[in-house]
């Protein structure tokens, strides 16, 4: 553990961007999440990390509803974001969506153009006024995530032409492009090399300024570089959270050490 | 694992050499070597069962889109034309002129053959009254060579290309063997020759006696329409029905009974769809008999679950992760669908559509039991919506109907029939191909 770089970043905003209380999640039968609760604040990256099913990324798609297109998985519980509970029956899921962007662990662009695939977002939102207006949100969005270099003269080209790396960041591009308040990531990186990791860590961190970003990662090292909060899921219960400087070099529960040093896992 | 079934720890183990096939490989490799043959026999059989139906057809077939005809030039003079006009057997009068003309050519090209005609009759039938309508219509032509070219009977045209010969052929008030010289003689003269059938693929269904004039032209028409019906019917329904259940319908009890019941829908015996259309469509709801319409209403009902079970499977290739990105950037479910899925689907569902769409062009039993019989197909629509509600058949009712009349030379109008039925379905599979392609490669 001596490798890891821990960042000491003062965190901008003590805001509360993301109150849960109590979140019990089921799957069928399967009880998958129990008594979580949790705050997490705005401008600051908060990373979920635990070992395999234990319901981390679970937990973060309840946080814009997308576990709705699950039949059999029911929440209960209350999550707000800025005080409004997000299961609230008057809370139109597709509205939700557009404030809270998500990135998928798999890079998943559209098989369109690059530009259709920043575009997208803006155009059913009604964001853009004219083609000028998209276009700068496009260029915008790409400069954002840190691929517009790379992208600028061949925007139409197929976005599934681009290599692993350059996907997960049209991605990242993309749900920026909508102006989300809060940024989900589903382990970005695990299907990237460490370069395209390495860019995408930086991008995240530079998001910060922005936007509340939740990254669930099997790294306890990406956790460690690129977040400012940490919590540390373990069988469906929330085990313990709080500043990533705290959990990792001097955690509190037994089951956080073992996992951390891995015992557990 | 019991210690019996543990080898001695004390019994040395063998080196085996790489170079040396061991039992079981060779046993694995034979059995290999066994498939390949079986998978390579399977398909030769298959390739010699296409290349015999293909020949069976090509030879049987080829015949009807040619025919034998017979062309004379004679002028009509105006005082013939009185002549036959004021007679009570007016068409008789025309075939002694039609009769005198031919034995004229055939002194001119110095063949001498006795006939007379009842042998005409026997060949061309009763060419009078085709002369007589067309100096009728024409009669401006009264006095200048005019070029007849008239369909020979069946068994003249079955001796010209050999399908009966001198040998078998039974004198019967329909041919006698003594009609045969005149043929040939004919033939000698020009006059008697072959000549591509038009009449096969423009005409209309013939009476039981005519082999000659049948064509499957008001037929192709009806099939035409029908597939209007269907297309326009079952395409829409048909998708619209598969995006619902696959992208939005709950799972549960009844949309698993939904399923299972399109799975056997596809399954019903066609005649069933016909009675059904029968009972449904002209009984009840009191549509016309007979009617492309009807056809393509039975059709569609046939066709659905073939395209609703393609469509489906199409959908559900689609990568969910397609659905998740669309759904994170804040898509409606029906924005994501409609913009990513059904892009990504379309390949699938057009080929779906194309093969549903051949098999109900193949399709004759349902036709037969709404009254779209080939013997209907005696004219051609006057106008588009007659297409839909006038009395017509299609391809394979015609082809059954004229499979089904003792005239042999309804026979190779029939193979005849299948040749065109077969061309039309390897060009909608081929378009199906060309499309799947085109759409697959924009993306």
């Amino acid at each position: 553990m001596n490798d890891m770089r821990i960042m000491e970043r003062k965190v901008d905003t003590k805001e509360v961007k993301i109150a849960a209380k109590d979140v019990q999640v089921y799957y069928g039968d399967n009880h998958a999440i129990k008594d979580v609760s949790v705050e997490i604040e705005d401008k600051t990256v908060t990373a979920f990390i635990g070992p395999s099913g234990c319901g981390k990324s679970t937990f973060l798609r309840c946080i814009n509803r997308m576990n709705d297109t699950i039949d059999i998985c029911r929440v209960t519980g209350d999550i707000m974001i800025d005080g409004e509970d997000i299961y609230n029956p008057k809370v139109d899921p597709v509205q939700l969506r557009a404030k809270v962007g998500m990135v998928f662990q798999k890079p998943n662009p559209f098989p369109k153009s690059i530009y259709d695939n920043v575009a997208y977002g803006p155009k059913i939102h009604g964001l853009a006024k004219n083609k000028a207006d998209l276009d700068n949100i496009v260029e915008n969005s790409l400069r954002r995530g840190a691929i517009w270099d790379e992208v600028k003269d061949r925007l139409h080209a197929p976005g599934t032409g681009l290599s692993g790396g350059q996907q997960q960041r049209l991605c990242i591009a993309r749900a920026i492009a909508t102006e989300p308040e809060v940024l989900l990531m589903d382990e970005p990186c695990s299907a990237l090399d460490p370069i395209a990791t390495a860019q995408v860590e930086e991008l995240i961190d530079d998001l910060r300024k922005s936007y509340s970003v939740v990254i669930v990662t099997h790294s306890m090292q990406q956790a460690a570089r690129v977040s400012q909060k940490t919590a540390f899921f373990h069988l469906g219960h929330l085990v313990e959270y709080g500043e990533t400087t705290t959990i990792f070099t001097n955690p509190v529960d037994p089951r956080t050490e073992s996992y951390i040093t891995g015992r557990i896992g | 694992m019991t210690d019996a079934s543990m080898t001695p720890a004390t019994a040395p183990k063998k080196k085996s050499s790489l170079l040396v096939q061991d039992a079981r490989t060779r046993q694995r490799n034979a059995a290999e070597t066994r498939f390949r043959m079986f998978g390579m026999a399977a398909i030769g059989v298959g390739l010699l069962f296409l290349v015999f139906l293909f020949t069976s057809i090509l030879r049987s077939g080829l015949p009807a889109f040619t025919q034998t005809v017979v062309e004379i030039e004679f002028t009509m003079t105006q005082e013939q034309f009185d002549t036959a006009e004021s007679k009570m057997l007016k068409t008789g009068e025309y075939q002694k002129i039609f009769v005198n003309a031919l034995t004229e050519q055939l002194d001119a090209s110095g063949l001498d053959v006795a006939f007379d005609g009842k042998a005409i009759e026997r060949i061309v039938g009763k060419p009078g009254g085709t002369i007589r309508s067309f100096f009728l219509e024409n009669p401006d032509r009264i006095g200048t060579p005019v070029s007849f070219e008239l369909a020979a009977s069946s068994r003249v045209d079955g001796y010209m290309n050999g399908r009966i010969t001198r040998d078998t052929l039974v004198d019967s008030r329909f041919l006698m063997a003594a009609d045969l010289d005149l043929v040939d003689a004919l033939e000698d003269a020009g006059i008697v020759k072959g000549a591509f059938n038009w009449n096969f693929i423009t005409g209309t269904d013939s009476g039981v006696d005519n082999p000659g004039g049948a064509g499957l032209g008001a037929s192709v028409i009806g099939s035409f329409f029908m597939m209007l019906v269907v297309l326009f019917l079952s395409l829409p329904i048909g998708v619209a029905a598969s995006i619902y259940l696959e992208e939005f319908a709950p799972k549960n009890r009844w949309t698993d009974l939904i399923e299972v019941n399109i799975s056997n829908l596809a399954a019903v015996p066609s005649i069933v769809f016909g009675i059904l259309g029968l009972a449904v469509f002209i009984q009840f709801a009191g549509f016309p008999q007979s009617a492309p319409l009807v056809g393509g209403l039975v059709l569609t009902l046939m066709t659905l679950p073939t395209i609703i079970i393609s469509t489906r499977a199409s959908l559900a290739a689609v990568p969910p992760s397609i659905r998740d990105a669309a759904l994170g950037v804040g898509a409606s479910k029906m924005q994501s669908v409609f913009h990513h899925v059904l892009p990504l689907a379309m390949p699938g569902i057009l080929t779906g559509t194309i093969i549903g769409l051949a098999q109900a062009l193949g399709e004759t039993a349902p036709l037969l039991l709404i009254g779209m019989v080939g013997f209907v197909a005696r004219e051609y629509p006057e106008t588009f919506l007659g297409g839909l509600t006038d009395a017509n058949s299609a391809m394979p009712a015609q082809i059954y109907t004229w499979a089904s009349r003792a005239d042999p030379g309804f026979y190779e109008k029939a193979w005849g029939g299948i040749i065109i039925l077969l061309l039309f379905l390897i060009t909608m599979n081929a378009i199906a191909v060309l499309l799947r392609r085109r759409f697959e490669r924009r993306w």
